[in-house]
């Protein structure tokens, strides 16, 4: 499977078989450890960058070092950790969904609404849950029956989730509700001082919940298949159709949980939440080592490309100058730097 | 009922039966109709100071740079492409020229603004190079090339402004976007782009070179085309009509707003694209059609607004827009409507159908099937192709949808 190429175009993901089906190797013992080296390079580098980026912080400013900054990046980031995760599975079957953010914005406005509305909150949880999933599995419909571009249908799910925010309001709606108030301001001692928010406990659930479906499912094995090669995966009887729908709906669900996680942020329901948030998503999946391509590709990658993120905006905060706009210049850097170099293994995978 | 036009000799209503430009025009009336019908006053021109007033006028205006845009997206599309960064190029531009004419030692000459809007150019030129770089050189697939810089952007334009929102008085910088020359002089800057562009790609065979590179690249280099050449040349033609929009919007209302100016343009600019009936695969464009797919989106977002809607609530139909478009151009919608259609003629309506004898495969997106009548004459098309085979197929397949 790993040696014998059926496209006739240097087609990148075929050499690097998908993690996850270390049998199909056996007869080559050596190079399928060349390509495994390979492929956990990325996320290495991932985390060597992080590291870097944290040895520096705590070299320049004092206090940088403390245990309460690390968890202050899972609490500032939950949301985007959820949010990745969602798109990894897209991004392994080789789609891509931009209309995470919309729906993340979505989700808020939903929630605020509907608890202005009165509704009880697990009722609002659910219907937000509901909303998010329903979107991504209608793309995901749309992207697998009528084989149309995953990238033309999610921009247009973007525009529409957007859309339906200003229909619900055009103002900011913020939240009252005693039960999500006090599950944003409750916190969790976890010794020395250190503590986080339900949204980080969420956030790691929804990671290992993730990480365990994608690495040890029949159903995870399938969406690294078709993202090695779809084709393939089709001839080799597997659900093609179903996974593809799923990993969409996934990722709807995903981002449904993070505009939960975010509303508890924020509390607040905004059309304008999230924007951009889709473009911080995909970089932190690329950062993390996952090929575009489709295929290739850990959840846990994904959480420190997050994490990356998360760090270079403590260190710009830390600088006290405020500006903004030198996160996402580092982002873009950041993005064509790990764009670039997926782009020599494939040429040397391949 | 349609057979006796279309046996007749290839008539105006034949021709435009078979253009693929018909349903995308008869939205463009039937949503202008229906503004006049909700206000009278729409249709209406007024001259005042030898210069046009009215709603049309206005349309045209505000659709300037979503035209220009729409125009350098529709060559990189042709090649099997996708410049997301036209937003980020745009935020750019304005800031560049904007924050170079502030701080000019004569902030209102025309040296000032000519040497502001030239660094914007520029600039645009060195974006439009790199992003052609990381898709031509480096392969690097183009939604994913261009995001890098769609990413980081508006930080450089934010770094150009400091974060401000710039504000100038300068009169000949003004002119560009909110000059009037009888017409807007932001029109009359994008209408010529496009006649310049048509001429030169439709009267030449750089059309059909674009055209065969987005149907297969590797195809193309090994025949002999310079593949990686007019990759590179087309997203740099992108961001130097994405970096003139960008001087548009921002002298339009004097300033340079680095989280604002072109925010989403990139996506009106291929939503226009696709209506006009460019195939999103690559392969297949047209200019006439990208025109009237700008005027739409404008009209439709003019419509919004004066309907009193929430502007943003625009975004509902576009994206119900998108949608329906793609499902009409969508291989497997084409496929299923050409297989009722050969089901139809087969019990009998054996006449009119000459044009469209291999319905089938003119249906199915068989890429050198479409471009064939481009191949035969490149010389002889114009900027609204009305190729005879194909498009007539497509015709009658939306004539199907029609009538179900």
């Amino acid at each position: 499977m790993s040696t014998s190429t059926s496209t006739p175009s240097p087609a990148p993901a075929s050499a690097l078989t998908p993690h996850g089906a270390p049998s199909a190797r056996a007869g080559h013992p050596a190079s399928s450890r060349l390509a495994r080296s390979r492929r956990v390079l990325p996320v290495i580098a991932t985390f060597v960058l992080f590291v870097l980026l944290f040895g520096v912080g705590s070299l320049r400013y004092e206090g940088f070092t403390s245990g309460q900054v690390v968890a202050n990046l899972f609490i500032d980031n939950a949301f985007l950790i959820v949010l990745a995760v969602g798109m990894t599975f897209v991004i392994l079957t080789g789609g891509i969904d931009l209309s995470v953010g919309a729906v993340v914005a979505l989700s808020t406005m939903v929630a605020a609404a509907c608890l202005r509305a009165g509704l009880p909150a697990p009722v609002v949880i659910l219907l937000v849950l509901l909303v998010g999933s329903t979107l991504g599995t209608v793309m995901g419909l749309i992207i697998q029956r009528f084989e149309l571009q995953p990238f033309i249908v999610t921009l247009a799910g973007m525009f529409l989730a957007r859309g339906l925010c200003f229909v619900i309001g055009v103002e900011s709606i913020s939240i009252k509700d005693p039960f999500f108030r006090s599950l944003a301001t409750g916190t969790i001692e976890l010794g020395g001082g250190v503590v986080i928010t339900w949204s980080v406990v969420i956030a790691l659930v929804v990671v290992a919940v993730a990480a365990w479906v994608l690495h040890r499912t029949r159903f995870g094995r399938t969406i690294y298949a078709i993202g090695g090669s779809e084709s393939s995966a089709t001839l080799m009887g597997l659900p093609v159709a179903r996974v593809k729908v799923a990993a969409y709906a996934i990722s709807g669900l995903c981002a449904s949980v993070a505009g939960l996680l975010f509303s508890l942020y924020m509390l607040s329901g905004y059309g304008l939440h999230g924007v951009g948030m889709e473009l911080d998503a995909i970089a932190s999946v690329v950062i993390g080592g996952t090929l575009l391509s489709g295929g290739v590709g850990w959840v846990v990658g994904s959480v420190l490309g997050v994490l990356v993120l998360g760090v270079i905006q403590t260190l710009i905060s830390f600088e006290g100058t405020l500006s903004s706009w030198w996160t996402k210049i580092a982002i873009g850097s950041l993005l064509l730097v790990f764009i670039v170099m997926q782009r020599l293994f494939m040429r040397r995978g391949a | 009922m349609s057979t006796v036009t279309r046996s007749a000799a290839p008539g105006l209503g034949a021709r435009l039966r078979g253009s693929r430009l018909l349903w995308p025009v008869l939205a463009l009336v039937a949503l202008i109709a229906a503004n006049a019908v909700a206000n009278p006053s729409f249709l209406s021109l007024r001259m005042q100071d030898g210069a046009l007033y009215g709603s049309l006028v206005d349309i045209l205006k505000n659709g300037a740079p979503t035209l220009l845009i729409a125009l350098g997206m529709t060559l990189v599309i042709a090649t099997r492409g996708i410049d997301l960064s036209v937003g980020a190029v745009v935020a750019i531009a304005a800031a560049v020229a904007c924050t170079s004419i502030a701080g000019a030692d004569d902030p209102g000459s025309l040296g000032a603004a000519l040497t502001g809007m030239g660094l914007a150019l520029a600039l645009c030129l060195v974006l439009g190079l790199w992003n052609g770089f990381l898709v031509s050189i480096l392969g690097i697939q183009p939604i994913i090339a261009t995001l890098v810089l769609m990413t980081a952007g508006r930080g450089i334009a934010m770094l150009v402004t400091d974060g401000q929102i710039i504000t100038v008085n300068n009169d000949p910088f003004r002119e560009v976007g909110a000059g009037f020359l009888l017409l807007p002089v932001s029109i009359i800057i994008a209408v010529a782009a496009l006649v310049v562009v048509a001429l030169v790609t439709r009267r030449t065979a750089l059309g059909l070179l674009i055209e065969s590179v987005g149907i297969n690249p590797e195809a193309s280099r090994l025949a002999g085309l310079r593949a990686r050449t007019i990759i590179w040349t087309v997203y740099v033609f992108a961001a130097l009509c994405a970096g003139v929009a960008g001087l548009m919007i921002s002298s339009n209302v004097s300033a340079a707003d680095a989280n604002n100016a072109g925010l989403w343009i990139e996506m009106d600019a291929i939503l226009a694209v696709v209506i006009g009936g460019s195939s999103l695969a690559g392969g297949r464009y047209s200019l006439a059609g990208t025109l009237i797919g700008a005027l739409i989106i404008q009209t439709l977002t003019t419509t919004v607004y004066s309907m009193g809607i929430a502007p943003e609530v625009t975004l509902v139909f576009k994206a119900l827009v998108v949608i329906a478009v793609c499902l009409l151009q969508a291989p497997k919608v084409r496929e299923a409507l050409g297989r009722r259609r050969s089901g139809a003629r087969a019990s009998g309506s054996p006449t009119g159908t000459g044009a469209t004898g291999d319905s089938v495969s003119a249906d199915t997106t068989d890429p050198t099937d479409t471009t064939q009548p481009d191949a035969v004459a490149p010389g002889t098309q114009t900027t609204t192709p009305t190729d005879a085979d194909s498009t007539a197929g497509d015709a009658d397949a939306k004539q199907k949808v029609a009538q179900s």
